[in-house]
Formats: structure tokens, sequence, C-alpha cells
């Protein structure tokens, strides 16, 4: 049997998956300290984050623990884009001929349209969705970086717009993680106990990097 | 082995993650946010480039005045008497005392606009006058191995900063905002003001200043409820 999912790649997934889940709520608290991206004075629109939303208790608390969770966030990415350097990018790489299959494939998933014919480990669908994803995880990394160290990194500031035009980036990489994760979540009920089991053991006996053995990816 | 053993091995593999689980042991947790707060600073200040200096705007970005905000975190107005005023400077200086605050305009005088950032997020640029901290620290002799500055302020707000941030070119005794006087709320008559650090490091209403060169239990009003010690950009 051939491993699906190399160690480190496991290990950067659940680090990953943690620590953005830790990251995520903590920027909520942080970002409910000034929840607009306008003026201080006079006081520009707020965004309606529920105060529920949260982790740290107040500003000091979150900034603790993002302050924390950022460098194993920042580590699992380093990781996960070792993985992709050493040849997984050639899982995720997307044809420009494969673009066209991305709709048909989120027909299939979201609306019960017929299911395209598969040829790689990865569909269409699978590919932008992780590519997405991991443009999201460099983002999230590059404007974390320039927001707590906008002098000494002054031009990433000036090279994506400025200081609220980096917060916004920011923000918006949560709103990525947000957006991806319950398709991916569903997408692994979907594909049931051999997709678990690939990105904990990197063994599964239904997967395997063999596109061979691809049909059974998805049901 | 069997494939049974390898999944298992494998899963063994992913243990060290179980150790987050501390994480949810309070007094443990307490310990690691800190540490992880304190490493971020460590980290932030030894790959602090010296020779970054903040950007500088024109007249037509500043913020006007009226939308500077004020963000006091004990009075507007401790009621400091400025014809009585005087800066009491102790520590590791060869000429300790009681400086006036035309003592501090006699050094040369820098204009600057900047980026006044504050932890909560939000940035305003402000006109910001006043004598470079690194001259006032010459003309009372501070001693070159101190490490930290620290002040008292008449509304009984503290803070610090590191040596390398007092001796930043754009690092300031600032006592002039927006071409007038420091007024009562902006931190009058004299405050710390730097871009290279964020609103709540640049303390206002100065009474004091210590050259030290090790920091008190005390470090900042905020730092010591839980905000970054290091506080720089």
């Amino acid at each position: 049997m051939r491993t699906t999912h190399p160690y480190l790649t496991r290990l950067a997934h659940w680090l990953g998956a943690i620590s953005t889940f830790v990251l995520g709520a903590s920027g909520l608290q942080i970002f409910q300290a000034f929840p607009s991206f306008g003026t201080k004075l006079p006081q520009a629109a707020e965004l309606p984050i529920p105060s529920w939303a949260g982790l740290g208790g107040w500003l000091g608390g979150a900034l603790s623990w993002h302050f924390t969770f950022a460098w194993l966030f920042a580590f699992a990415t380093l990781l996960y884009v070792m993985e992709l350097a050493r040849g997984g990018w050639r899982r995720l790489w997307l044809s420009p001929a494969e673009l066209r299959g991305i709709w048909p494939m989120a027909r299939h998933y979201f609306l019960g349209g017929p299911k395209p014919p598969l040829t790689d480990l990865y569909n269409p669908l699978q590919k932008s969705a992780y590519l997405f994803v991991t443009a999201a995880l460099l983002l999230a990394v590059l404007t974390g970086s320039a927001l707590a160290q906008p002098v000494q990194l002054s031009f990433v500031l000036r090279a994506l717009g400025g200081w609220q035009s980096v917060r916004f980036l920011h923000f918006a990489c949560l709103c990525a993680f947000a957006f991806f994760i319950p398709g991916h979540l569903l997408m692994v009920a979907l594909a049931g106990k051999p997709a678990m089991r690939s990105i904990i053991t990197g063994r599964s006996p239904e997967l395997s990097t063999e596109p061979a053995a691809v049909p059974s990816v998805s049901k | 082995m069997t494939e049974k053993q390898i999944a298992r091995r494998e899963l063994l593999k992913l243990s060290p993650l179980l150790s987050l689980a501390a994480f949810a042991v309070p007094s443990i947790q307490r310990r690691l946010l800190a540490g992880g707060r304190e490493l971020t600073g460590t980290a932030q200040s030894s790959l602090r480039r010296a020779a970054a200096i903040a950007p500088s705007f024109s007249t037509s970005d500043l913020t006007p005045i009226e939308n500077f905000p004020v963000n006091a975190y004990l009075t507007e107005d401790p009621g400091v008497d400025i014809g009585a005023w005087r800066l009491s400077v102790t520590g590791a200086v060869e000429r300790p005392g009681e400086y006036t605050l035309a003592q501090i305009k006699s050094l040369p005088k820098i204009h600057q606009i900047t980026r006044h950032v504050c932890i909560e997020g939000w940035p305003v640029i402000g006109s910001f006058a006043g004598a470079r901290l690194a001259d006032f620290l010459k003309f009372v002799g501070a001693a070159p191995d101190a490490h930290f500055i620290e002040v008292e302020c008449a509304d009984d707000y503290y803070e610090f900063i590191e040596m390398p941030a007092a001796l930043h070119p754009q690092t300031l005794l600032c006592y002039e905002m927006y071409g007038g006087d420091l007024t009562p709320a902006h931190g009058a008559p004299l405050r710390l003001q730097t871009p290279a650090k964020l609103g709540y490091k640049q303390a206002k209403h100065l009474v004091e200043m210590r050259v030290t060169r090790v920091l008190g239990a005390r470090r900042g009003y905020w730092v010591d409820q839980g905000y970054p010690a290091y506080g720089g950009l």
C-alpha cells in the first residue's frame, strides 16, 4: 500500500486546522476592538460581529492567543509549502484545460448533476479549492506579519495598498477559511472513512496516488 | 510489519499534537500564552532593522486634530501646572535632576508627520514636534549600557521603551501637535511620540524618566494587564 499523504503534510494539516480555528476566534475578538475598515473618528460603520464570537475575553487576551498560535500556523504553512515544493504541487496543478471542469464538479456535488469522469487524484474542483486555501494561508501569514510590523515591513504595506487595505485582506483570509472549511468537511463526509483515514495515517486501502484507484475518492 | 501496525505507527507520529491540550489547563494556559506573547516580542525586537524608518506623510494626509482619538485611560486632564512642571530624570544618568520644558525645547526641534497606530487596529496620521529622545538622553548623560527608559505620568500611567526604540531618530519627547502646544487631552506638556511603537507605549503627561539597566516589576499600565511588552512596529 502506498502513502497517500506524507507525514509532514498530515502534521501540517492538523496543526494548521487547530491553529486556524484559534486564530479565527481570537482574530474576531481582536477585530471587535475596532470592527471597521473606516476611520475611528468620526466613527465609521461597524461590522456586526456578535460579542460572543471570540476567544481571549478581551483585546489583550485575544492578542496573546493570536501571537502564540500565529507561530504554529506559520510553521504549519511552512511545512505544507515544503511538501508542495518537494513535488506535491503536481497534485494540485490545475491546467487551463481543467478550469472548465470546476463547474460540472460543483454542480455534481451541490446540485445533483451528473458525475463528470475523473482522471486525476484530485478533481478540478478539489484542485481549485486547495489552491485557493493555499493562497489564503500565504496571504494570512504575509498580511499578519505586515500588521504586526508595519514599520519594519513598510514595503509590504505599500505594495498591498496601506494599513486598512492590509487589515481588510487579513480579515478576508478569515472569510476565505470560513468559506472553504464547510465545503471541505462536507466533501470529507461524502468521501467517508478512506479520506479520514488517509489524512490521519497517510494510508488507505481505497485511496492511492495511483490514478487507477481514483474512482473511489468520491462516490 | 502488518498494515495495521504501520497505520498505528503513523497515527502515533501525530501524537505530539496532543500536547496542545495543555492549553485547556488554565494555569498552564496562562503561562503558555504569556510565553507566546513574549516570544513574539523577542522575535520582533531581534529581527528589527535599526535603519527601518517609518513612512512620513504630507499635510494633505493628516487626520484633522479633532479626529485624532484621545483614548485617555485614566483621565483626559490630570491638571498639570504647566508653569511649575519639571521632568524628573533619575537612574543611570550622569546628570540626574529636574529638567524644565525650556531645556528640552533648547534641543534641536524635529517636526514629523507619521502614522500613529492603536493596538485596537485604527491608524491616524498626525503632526508632531519635539526633541529627539536620543538627544535628550545625551543631554542628561544616559549610561551607554542602560537598556530601558521607564516613564511615569501625571495621571499614574506608566510605560517603558527599550533603548533601541528610545534612540530611534523618530522617537520624540513631543511638546507640540499640529503646530500648537500639546493640549491636556493629548498629554500636555510633554509626551512620548514614536511611529515605531503602538499608541499605548507613547505615554502622555510625562513627569519622571528613569534610565535603567534592569526593568522594574512594574512595566506598563497596559503591559501589566496583558498587552505585549514590546508593542513595537
